[in-house]
C-alpha cells in the first residue's frame, strides 16, 4: 500500500514540476514584454534594480510614444486590411475548390488535393527571389498589395486541404436529396453545403488571418518603405532607430500585436491541428 | 444537358485555385532553378545561361559551407530538443487537471504569437547590457558583472541562443500534434495490458510509444521543414552574425539574393534546400499512404 502511495506522490511531483518548468520557460518572454512596457526608463536601465518588479511607479509613457510618434497604428491598419483581403481571396478560391475535390472529381480529387497540400511545404525562402521579380513585373514592389497578392499562394493550399476533410464528413445524401427536389449541384452547394459548413469556413478565416499577421519573410522582401509595412515586420525592424532600441515601446508593441492573435488562434487550435494530422490520426 | 454541366462544374470550381497556386508557387519554383543557372541581377534585363558557374562559386565560398553546416546543426539540435520537450509535455497535459486550459494557453503562446515579435522579445532578454538572464547569473555569483556572457555576440553562444529560441517557438506546435495523437489512440489496449500486469514503463515503451510513432513522425517532418527553411529567428536575433557564424542557407540566400542584388547566386543557394524538401515530402506521402492502407 505504501508503495502505491509513494508512486502516486512521485507521479504528482513529476506532473507539477514539468508543468511549472515549461509554463515559465514558454510564457516568460510575454511576462517580460508586459513588465517592460510599463516601466519607467530610469527603472529599466538601472542594473542595481531588481528587474522582475516595478522599482518606480508604472508609466504609460512608452505606450504614448508608440501610439503618437511611431507608425504602429498604421502597421496595425495595414495588417488588418491585408488580412481581410487575403481572407476574401482565399475563401473565394478555396471553398469551391475543396468542395469540387471532395465530391466531384472522384479518384483524381484526392490526388490533386495531396498535390495542393504538398505545395504548402514549398517554403518562402525558396520562392522569394523569383517572386521578387514577379512582384516587380506586376508593378507591385514596395506596396502592401505585393503581399496581398502573394499570401494566398500559401493560405489557399492549406485552407483547401482543411475544407476538403470538412466537406467529406458531410453525408452526400444531403445534396442528392436536394437535387432530386430540383436544385442543381451548384445550387445545392450554395444553399445547403455552405450554411452547414460555416464552422469549417470560420476556421479557415481565423487561420488565414493569423497566417497573414505571422508572416515575416515575404513582407521583409517585397516592402521597403516603413509606412507600407505590416506589423510583423514593422515592429521588429522599423521601430529601431539607428542602433537605438526603445525597449519600452518595442515591448508594448509586441504585446499588443501578439495577444489578440494568440487568443483567437488558441480558440481554433484543435481544428487547425487536425489539418496537419489527417491520415495519421483516425 | 445537365450531365455536360455536371462534368464541367468540378474543374470550373477547382481550376481557379489551382491556377493561382501554379502561378505563384509553381512558376517561381521553376524560375528558381532557371535563375540558378543564369546571370540575373536586380535591374538587369537579359538572361544568359551560365551552366553551373553559380554553384561552383557558391561551393568555394567558406561562408556558404558554414551556412550549410549551420543549417543542419540548427535543424537537428532544435528538433531533438523539441521532440524530448514535446513528448514530456504531452505526457503531462493529456491528463485532465484543474487549470489545464489556462496552462495550455500559456504553453501555446510561443507558437501562436507572431514569431518575429516573439524573437524581438528574446532580443531584449538576451541584451548585451541589460539581459535579465545575466542579472540573475550575477546575483547567483555564477558570472562576474563585467564579464557576463554576450549571448548574441559570441559565435558559440549566439548559435546556442538561436537554437534555443527556435526550439521555444516550435515546441508548442509539436506538443499539440502529439497530444492529438494521445487522444486518438484506443485506450483499451494499454488498459488490457495493465490488467495483464504490464507496468508503467513497459506500457509506455512497448505499447503506447509504438502506437504513437506515426503521429510523432508527422510532428518531426513538419518541424524539420519549418526549421530548415526558416530564417526569422536568426534574422532578428543575429542577422547571421557575429561574422556569419550563425548564417543558415535561407538567411544567406536572402542576404545574397535580395540585399546583395545577386539573384542568380541567391537562387543557387536556396536550391540547396530542395533535396531535403523532396525527402520530407516523400516520407510524408509514404506515411499518408500507409495510414490509408491500414
Amino acid at each position: 500500500m505504501a508503495g502505491v502511495r509513494a508512486r502516486q506522490l512521485a507521479f504528482r511531483t513529476f506532473h507539477w514540476t514539468v508543468l511549472a518548468v515549461f509554463s515559465v520557460l514558454l510564457a516568460f518572454p510575454f511576462y517580460w514584454m508586459l513588465i517592460t512596457s510599463f516601466k519607467r526608463t530610469g527603472d529599466l536601465y538601472d542594473l542595481r534594480n531588481n528587474p522582475f518588479v516595478f522599482n518606480q511607479k508604472p508609466t504609460l509613457e512608452h505606450l504614448r510614444l508608440l501610439v503618437n510618434e511611431t507608425l504602429f497604428l498604421r502597421w496595425l491598419g495595414n495588417t488588418a486590411f491585408a488580412g481581410l483581403v487575403v481572407v476574401a481571396i482565399t475563401l473565394l478560391l478555396a471553398v469551391p475548390a475543396a468542395y469540387a475535390l471532395a465530391r466531384l472529381t472522384g479518384r483524381w480529387g484526392g490526388r490533386i488535393g495531396i498535390a495542393i497540400f504538398l505545395t504548402y511545404l514549398v517554403p518562402p525562402t525558396l520562392l522569394f527571389i523569383p517572386l521578387s521579380r514577379i512582384v516587380a513585373w506586376l508593378n507591385l514592389q514596395d506596396t502592401l498589395w505585393a503581399v496581398i497578392v502573394v499570401y494566398p499562394s500559401f493560405t489557399i493550399p492549406f485552407s483547401t486541404w482543411l475544407l476538403m476533410g470538412f466537406f467529406k464528413s458531410i453525408p452526400p445524401e444531403l445534396e442528392d436529396a436536394a437535387m432530386v427536389d430540383g436544385l442543381t449541384r451548384f445550387q445545392a452547394f450554395l444553399k445547403l453545403v455552405i450554411p452547414i459548413s460555416l464552422s469549417g469556413i470560420l476556421t479557415v478565416v481565423i487561420f488565414t488571418f493569423t497566417l497573414v499577421t505571422q508572416e515575416f519573410v515575404y513582407a521583409l522582401t517585397f516592402i521597403s518603405s516603413a509606412s507600407h509595412q505590416t506589423v510583423g515586420v514593422g515592429v521588429p525592424i522599423y521601430l529601431v532607430r539607428g542602433d537605438v532600441y526603445y525597449w519600452g515601446s518595442l515591448m508594448a508593441a509586441c504585446l499588443i500585436a501578439s495577444l489578440p492573435i494568440a487568443v483567437l488562434y488558441n480558440l481554433f487550435l484543435d481544428r487547425f491541428i487536425a489539418g496537419f494530422t489527417v491520415g495519421s490520426v483516425k | 444537358m445537365s450531365g455536360v454541366r455536371q462534368r464541367w462544374l468540378g474543374p470550373a470550381m477547382f481550376l481557379p485555385a489551382v491556377l493561382y497556386v501554379v502561378a505563384l508557387v509553381g512558376v517561381p519554383f521553376v524560375l528558381a532553378f532557371f535563375y540558378s543557372v543564369g546571370d540575373v541581377k536586380v535591374g538587369s534585363v537579359g538572361y544568359h545561361f551560365v551552366g553551373f558557374r553559380n554553384f561552383t562559386s557558391v561551393l568555394q565560398n567558406p561562408t556558404f559551407l558554414r551556412a550549410l553546416r549551420n543549417s543542419f546543426v540548427f535543424t537537428v539540435a532544435s528538433q531533438i530538443l523539441v521532440l524530448v520537450g514535446a513528448n514530456l509535455l504531452a505526457l503531462v497535459l493529456k491528463n485532465a487537471f484543474r487549470g489545464r486550459r489556462f496552462v495550455r494557453f500559456l504553453i501555446l503562446l510561443p507558437w501562436v504569437a507572431p514569431v518575429s515579435i516573439g524573437s524581438i522579445g528574446w532580443k531584449w532578454i538576451l541584451d548585451s547590457l541589460y539581459s535579465v538572464i545575466n542579472w540573475v547569473l550575477v546575483r547567483l555569483h555564477l558570472v562576474k558583472e563585467f564579464s557576463a556572457p554576450m549571448w548574441l555576440g559570441e559565435p558559440k553562444l549566439a548559435m546556442m541562443s538561436v537554437i534555443l529560441v527556435h526550439t521555444w517557438h516550435m515546441l508548442p506546435f509539436a506538443t499539440v500534434i502529439i497530444l492529438a495523437g494521445w487522444t486518438a489512440i484506443p485506450k483499451d489496449i494499454p488498459e488490457a495490458a495493465a490488467v495483464d500486469g504490464a507496468g508503467f514503463f513497459r506500457r509506455m515503451f512497448q505499447i503506447e510509444l509504438p502506437m504513437m510513432l506515426p503521429i510523432i513522425n508527422v510532428a518531426v517532418l513538419f518541424g524539420v521543414i519549418f526549421t530548415f527553411t526558416d530564417m526569422t529567428v536568426i534574422y532578428i536575433l543575429t542577422r547571421g552574425g557575429p561574422y556569419d557564424t550563425t548564417q543558415v542557407l535561407p538567411s544567406l540566400a536572402f542576404f545574397t539574393g535580395i540585399l546583395g542584388s545577386d539573384l542568380a547566386e541567391g537562387a543557387a543557394i536556396s536550391i540547396f534546400l530542395v533535396p531535403l524538401l523532396v525527402a520530407v515530402a516523400w516520407l510524408m506521402l509514404r506515411s499518408a499512404h500507409r495510414a490509408e492502407v491500414v
